[in-house]
């Protein structure tokens, strides 16, 4: 059971993860943007995993994970990218940025599943 | 748990939004009004279209949307120019785009040449062929792009002969926890494969009081067991691989070659950052890009991307944040504060009925009651209010395809998109509009020929504007064409016996007969027109709605189709008057106002009467006659006239035998709850609990105006 913040500016997208999050058993919080994003976090505190979209309005995906490797509380939060973008160019940008892994869109709820486990304790 | 069909009807939902975004992006764009913020927009727009349809293995959806997505990228990257040209090609993609969706929404199919006709086009921009196109690997494996919840799909074992041993060598870098992840972890999940022997080798950990906690010392060689096969313990390491050591090797004892996993999807691999790991974090010091990789000793201000991502919050307005709610909830909320100002209503009466004094304290909680009471109907009616955008909106599309099949060229301008109304007048604002400008090109703008024989430039523009005026929303569309053609009108009015051949009518007057029953000014039926809808189904549809239409014109300049209606379905300003025993409702919004006639201004003409207001004359209707209450009309100086405007004929007399006052009043469809009457809008409940009908003024001044002509007796002869 982990307490997981997903970041995507698409409702389905969202919708998705929410449905095969929970449906394993966690806790999906929700945020349309990398902004929001920000925002989420220092509302709910810990959480034990962020998965993010990359191509968002306000604060994309790259900015995201800059920025909440800055909070104390996220240095070391697992973060996942989720994007259709698989060009090496962009995996470098995000893994440079801080960013713990990689999961191409479109995902089946097991490629995603297995991705969390990889990196939590749940 | 939300299902599968859950979250594909939100994908319709917020595909119509996004085509809706995308096309107001473009349009600005060619307007030259756009900025880099709003290509990516439009970017963003389409990318997201296709990841979700990608999700739900909408092959077609996804292999235009990357297409399109594809130029847009060299548009954003500045390697396109978004040129006229370009933009033309966009949006007629966007159009394709949106087939598409409906097409996936009703599983129907759009024709397979236009969709190549408009890739064709778009990929010309850039060459065509994108090697890396997902959508061919989309319709490759389309059954891993489906998307199944909860199936944790049993990795198919490949049974060899005897599970081979392999060996693992791992150790982790500084950099690999600084990212979250975690040894542990990794190991864990290698455990999963199948039975491990794991060796710890703490060589390098050096004494406790110089250890760092940040630093990572340890290492490990796990010798594993199992059928999986290497690319599944590869895949265990595709996080990290990049930034720590790995290395695996196999005991091949059966298994000369290895298999390749089936399901294993091409996912998961961050690609190495070319780099030693033990380098990593001695050039995180010189290079401030490298700053997330350490968190331990990333200053904040050096980071270069902060400025960009400040930029692109600043160009951005945050919106207020907004929740969804089912309609049905909203509609069920405002049914139930149309109940309470009923109830408020009745309250007040039966207190006023009990005589108490004025400055009583029951009457002055009833007085802020009431208050209360209008300001949260107000504010509900406020939550189902929406601007006019989702309807225009839709407009550009229409107009390109009405200008293409006319072979016009035509701008169209739009105003005003922020104007709210009810979202049950939103719906049906739709068809009329829809109407209006069809018959705008169709009708009103001449051909380029033409315009440039009339020393006009050739393409004309039509404006289409929406604003408050007077507690109602006026919707005008207007176009710069030939105008009228009043002769041609009359003439057709006459053939075809909607006036008599001698009937004196304004220059207004010949302008609206448009909206007559069966009138059409094209000599031919065009492509457009032909569609079986002519413009009095339009207005009979609007007038059923509360509200009007009326056309303006200007020979040579061009003419403007006025609509307005109600903001709002569920309440009404009305007055309450008597008519014989009766309580009647009249809509405010039709009475322009009221007088106590004199004698000498009644003219009594064959079985009508008319009443002269001033300079003109108008039909005087006693409405307990109209309604078949009375047979004989009162006398009209004991009664009180209402001066009412409607579109059929001007402006009408109603009598009512008095006037009770003024309330706004919750409409109940008789439609619904009982049936259609003629002359009759609605009902509605009063204070004391009575059930009051709302008069529907345009069609009793209507009938009237019949009867009269049948009669032969033109009710304006008399004006001159």
């Amino acid at each position: 059971m982990l307490k997981i913040l997903t970041i995507d500016d698409s409702r389905v997208m969202r919708q998705m993860l929410h449905a095969t999050l929970s449906g394993a058993g966690h806790t999906a919080i929700q945020a349309a943007d990398g902004q929001e994003g920000l925002e989420t976090l220092s509302d709910a505190g810990h959480v034990d995993l962020i998965i993010t979209d990359i191509n968002m309005p306000r604060l994309d995906g790259f900015g995201f994970i800059e920025k909440a490797r800055e909070l104390p509380a996220h240095r070391a939060t697992p973060i996942l990218v989720l994007s259709t973008e698989s060009s090496d160019e962009k995996k470098v940008r995000a893994r440079t940025a801080g960013a713990s892994g990689w999961i191409v869109k479109p995902f089946n709820s097991e490629t995603l599943l297995r991705a969390v486990r990889r990196v939590t304790t749940g | 748990m939300e299902t599968l069909e859950a979250i594909k009807v939100t994908f319709f939902q917020e595909c119509e939004e996004l085509l809706g975004d995308l096309e107001t992006g473009l349009l600005s764009l060619q307007a030259g009004e756009g900025d880099d913020e709003t290509v990516n927009a439009v970017f963003r727009a389409v990318h997201s279209v296709k990841g979700g349809a990608g999700a739900f293995g909408l092959e077609a959806l996804v292999r235009f949307a990357h297409t399109f997505e594809t130029t847009l990228d060299k548009v954003r990257s500045g390697a396109l120019k978004a040129d006229e040209a370009v933009l033309k090609v966009m949006l007629r993609a966007t159009d394709i785009l949106a087939d598409l969706v409906q097409a996936a929404k009703t599983d129907a199919v759009v024709d397979p040449h236009r969709i190549a006709e408009s890739s064709e086009d778009l990929e010309a921009f850039w060459g065509g062929h994108d090697t890396a196109a997902p959508a061919a690997a989309a319709a490759g494996e389309s059954e891993d792009w489906g998307f199944t919840p909860l199936a944790f799909a049993p990795v198919p074992s490949l049974a060899p002969a005897g599970p081979p041993r392999w060996t693992v060598w791992f150790k982790p870098s500084t950099a690999t926890y600084a990212k979250g992840n975690d040894a542990v972890l990794l190991l864990r999940e290698l455990a999963r494969l199948g039975d491990c022997e794991t060796v710890l080798d703490a060589s390098s950990l050096p004494a406790f009081d110089v250890l760092d906690a940040e630093e990572a010392y340890l290492g490990w060689t796990i010798t594993i067991t199992t059928d999986e096969g290497e690319a599944a313990i590869r895949e265990v390491f595709d996080f990290v691989s990049g930034d720590c050591e790995v290395r695996i090797s196999g005991e091949v004892a059966a298994m000369p070659e290895l298999p390749t996993l089936p399901i294993l999807p091409p996912v998961m691999d961050l690609p190495p950052l070319a780099l030693p790991s033990a380098q990593i974090p001695a050039l995180v010091a010189v290079e401030p890009e490298l700053r997330g990789a350490t968190p331990a000793d990333g200053p904040a201000d050096l980071n270069p991307r902060d400025k960009t991502t400040k930029k692109e919050k600043e160009a951005a307005p945050s919106a207020a944040p907004t929740i969804r709610v089912d309609l049905e909830r909203v509609d069920r909320l405002i049914d139930l504060v149309g109940e309470l100002v009923i109830n408020q209503a009745m309250l007040a009466q039966r207190v006023g009925e009990i005589d108490l004094t004025r400055a009583s304290n029951v009457q002055l909680a009833l007085e802020s009651l009431e208050q209360l009471t209008r300001e949260i109907q107000d504010s509900v009616m406020a939550i189902r209010a929406q601007p006019v955008k989702s309807v225009f909106q839709r407009m550009p599309r229409l107009v390109r395809e009405t200008a293409s099949m006319t072979g016009k060229q035509v701008k169209l301008v739009t105003e005003g998109e922020g104007t709210e109304v009810d979202k049950t007048v939103i719906e049906r604002l739709s068809d009329p509009i829809t109407h209006m400008l069809r018959n705008a090109i169709d009708h009103g703008l001449e051909t380029p020929d033409e315009r440039i024989a009339a020393g006009k430039v050739p393409e004309g523009t039509v404006r289409l504007s929406a604003l408050h005026r007077s507690g109602r929303i006026v919707i005008e569309v207007s176009d710069d064409g030939k105008g009228i053609n009043r002769q041609r009108v009359r003439e057709l009015a006459v053939e075809r016996g909607v006036i008599a051949p001698d009937q004196p009518l304004t220059d207004d007057e010949v302008d609206n007969l448009i909206f007559a029953p069966g009138f059409s000014t094209a000599k031919a039926v065009s492509d457009l027109s032909g569609r079986g809808v002519g413009l009095d189904v339009v207005k009979r549809s609007i007038q059923s709605l509360g509200g009007r239409i009326s056309i303006a014109s200007k020979a040579g300049q061009g003419s403007t189709f006025t609509m307005s209606l109600p903001l709002t379905l569920a309440v009404l300003d009305g007055m309450v008057v008597s008519v014989g025993e009766q309580t009647l409702i009249v809509p405010l919004a039709a009475i322009v106002e009221t007088l106590k006639p004199k004698k000498s201004d009644i003219r009594r003409l064959g079985t009508g009467m008319l009443l002269a207001v001033r300079d003109a004359i108008v039909p005087l209707i006693d409405v307990g006659v109209a309604l078949g209450w009375r047979s004989e009309p009162i006398d009209p100086t004991t009664g009180v006239v209402l001066l009412v405007e409607c579109e059929v004929g001007g402006c009408a007399a109603l009598m009512v035998d008095a006037i009770q006052g003024q309330r706004q009043v919750v409409i109940k469809s008789l439609e619904q709850n009982f049936q259609r009457v003629e002359s009759i809008a609605a009902a509605t409940i009063l204070g004391d609990g009575r059930v009051a009908l709302i008069l529907d003024v345009d069609t009793v001044v209507g009938e009237r105006r019949v009867e009269a002509e049948a009669g032969g007796s033109p009710r304006l002869a008399l004006a001159s």
